[in-house]
């Protein structure tokens, strides 16, 4: 045990490891908030389409070899959930043809890309980065976590500033519309948000992983609480927890970052199951 | 025409409805007038949650036009949908749903007013859902649930309610009482304007008749009028046969 605490001592003298944990934190309180929204609305794809979308601007951010790849990925994957919104609505193409088009498209270009612009001599591991989350993400710098911090602060003042038109659209937007509110403005808040926390979910755990992230919490919550703001709440805490001790599981044994903290997720989210059954049992 | 008391609140003229341009009904002809109690009947698949949806402005109409007079805006009508399957697995407390009915009323502000509040407390407080307003949504009862979404219409709008079949899916028990509260209601000064299937009720209940047959409108007026016609009498004996 005493090792152990050494061991972390021993890391946290480090700044980097510091930024990690921030960075790991935030991204996993972020997305968080909006996964039971996205849970309920259906649109838990959603956010594998945007993954795939974001690999691709990645692969397009390698070949111009920018310093930052976000400064294209973000924009990028924005546009993306607009127009996967969009494309929802009418009915041309339906929603889940859409979005299945656009990830699958964006994969296998972004792909071809990376090999044809290799970036680095090691592709196979570039393109696992990738879709697995870093090794460690232990390699950020001090302007990707200010990034971070910023995107997050964003995402989660826009989620508090419009909490309960988010309630209302995901609950029946229907009856939004009818009562006189512009409820396309507030899928398009949800839309953006969605895309930023995938933009930043990448960093941690990659692109394929992204959607454990963002929906197992809100399906735990989902099993024992029972108002919309207990289960925000509880999907939030769940969340963080599962990405701290991720993160501490991952230093000390050397386990990948992005599928540790969702085997704790799914850990937890058994658990939950569980104790629902338990509640049940006494109701 | 008779039994129009009131200022007119919704004027419909030859209004056509459909989807992606094809017509599901046409020439529509009705005036609710503040007060009245409409009932919209007809046989499934009629167009009456079609003609609903056009008239809160969720989609527009293929022909014709609807005019909203007497102080009535687009988003002063409290709406009660026909139940989705959607929202069974929802998380969401009674508070909650009935405090979104204020949402049109906080514009930008995030956050719900006192006052706000105190209306949605009222309502909950007048359709007897006080004590449910910690409980899980889902796991409530029909009745409790249309209650729920009644009160969420009366946060929205206190002058005009549309109700989408209101009482399907309740036992008779619950059913009655819902016709009992949405009179009480129209009693009160609010119109209402209702899709149902039960003929029985809308010509007890209901000051005016809709009925829509096959692609046009069969009949519009007074509940005495249509009981008259032989519109009434043919859809009643089917109704009869069909549920005993
Ligand atoms: N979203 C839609 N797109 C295309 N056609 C639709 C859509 N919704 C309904 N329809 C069609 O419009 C017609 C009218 O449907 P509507 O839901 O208005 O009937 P209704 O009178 O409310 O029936 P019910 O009594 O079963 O509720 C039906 O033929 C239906 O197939
Ligand atoms: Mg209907």
């Amino acid at each position: 045990m005493a090792e152990i605490f050494q061991k972390l001592q021993l890391y946290f003298s480090y700044p980097f490891v510091w930024y990690a944990l921030i960075v790991g934190l935030l991204i996993a309180l972020c997305s968080s908030l909006l996964g039971v929204t996205l849970v309920l609305k259906r649109f838990s794809y959603i956010g594998d389409g945007l993954s795939h979308v974001a690999f691709g601007a990645m692969a397009v951010a390698g070949i111009f070899g920018l310093t930052n790849n976000n400064y294209i990925v973000i924009p990028m994957t924005v546009i993306s959930a607009i127009l996967l919104l969009r494309t929802g609505q009418n009915a041309k193409i339906n929603g889940d043809a859409a979005i299945a088009m656009i990830s699958v498209g964006a994969l296998a270009i972004g792909y071809l890309l990376m090999n044809k612009f290799p970036s680095s001599a090691n592709i196979s591991g570039d393109v696992c980065t990738t879709l697995f989350g870093s090794t460690s993400i232990l390699t950020l710098r001090q302007d990707d976590v200010i990034l971070c911090v910023v995107m997050s602060v964003i995402v989660i003042a826009a989620f508090l500033l419009f909490y309960h038109k988010i309630f209302a659209v995901t609950f029946d937007e229907n009856f939004v519309r009818a009562s006189g509110v512009r409820a396309n403005v507030y899928n398009l808040v949800i839309a953006i948000i969605t895309a930023l926390i995938i933009v930043l979910a990448m960093n941690l755990v990659g692109s394929l992983l992204i959607s454990a992230l963002i929906i197992f919490p809100a399906l735990s919550a989902m099993r024992v609480f029972r108002s919309f703001k207990s289960v925000i709440i509880c999907s939030a805490i769940v969340s963080v927890v599962c990405a701290g001790s991720g993160i501490f599981i991952s230093i000390l044994s050397g386990t990948p970052v992005g599928s540790t903290i969702v085997a704790a997720d799914i850990a937890v989210f058994l658990i939950f199951c569980i104790i629902s059954l338990f509640i049940r049992r006494k109701a | 025409m008779s039994g129009q008391r009131g200022t007119p609140q919704l004027i419909c003229e030859d209004l056509s409805l459909g989807y992606d341009g094809e017509t599901v009904a046409e020439n529509i002809n009705f005036t609710v007038c503040e007060g009245n109690y409409l009932c919209i009947l007809g046989e499934n698949g009629s167009g009456k949650s079609t003609l609903i949806k056009t008239l809160l402005g969720l989609k527009k109409p293929i022909g014709g036009e609807i005019k909203h007079c007497g102080g009535i805006k687009q988003g002063d009508i409290g709406y009660l949908p026909q139940q989705t399957a959607v929202q069974k697995d929802f998380p969401a407390s009674v508070r909650e749903i009935v405090y979104s009915g204020c949402i049109a009323k906080c514009g930008l502000r995030p956050f719900y007013s006192k006052a706000e509040k105190a209306l949605a407390d009222e309502m909950m407080g007048k359709l007897g859902i006080t004590e449910l307003s910690r409980r899980c949504y889902r796991e409530l009862s029909g009745g409790q649930q249309q209650r729920v979404l009644l009160a969420r219409a009366l946060c929205a709008a206190q002058k005009m309610l549309l109700l989408d079949e209101p009482v399907t899916g309740l036992d008779p028990k619950a059913q009655a009482d819902m016709y009992e509260l949405i009179s009480t209601l129209n009693n009160e000064g609010i119109t209402v304007i209702m899709v149902s299937h039960d003929f029985a009720a809308a010509t007890h209940y209901a000051s005016h008749i809709l009925h829509i047959g096959a692609h046009t409108q069969l009949y519009y007026g007074t509940t005495e009028g249509y009981l008259e016609s032989g519109v009434g009498t043919a859809f009643a004996e089917r109704a009869v046969s069909e549920n005993g």
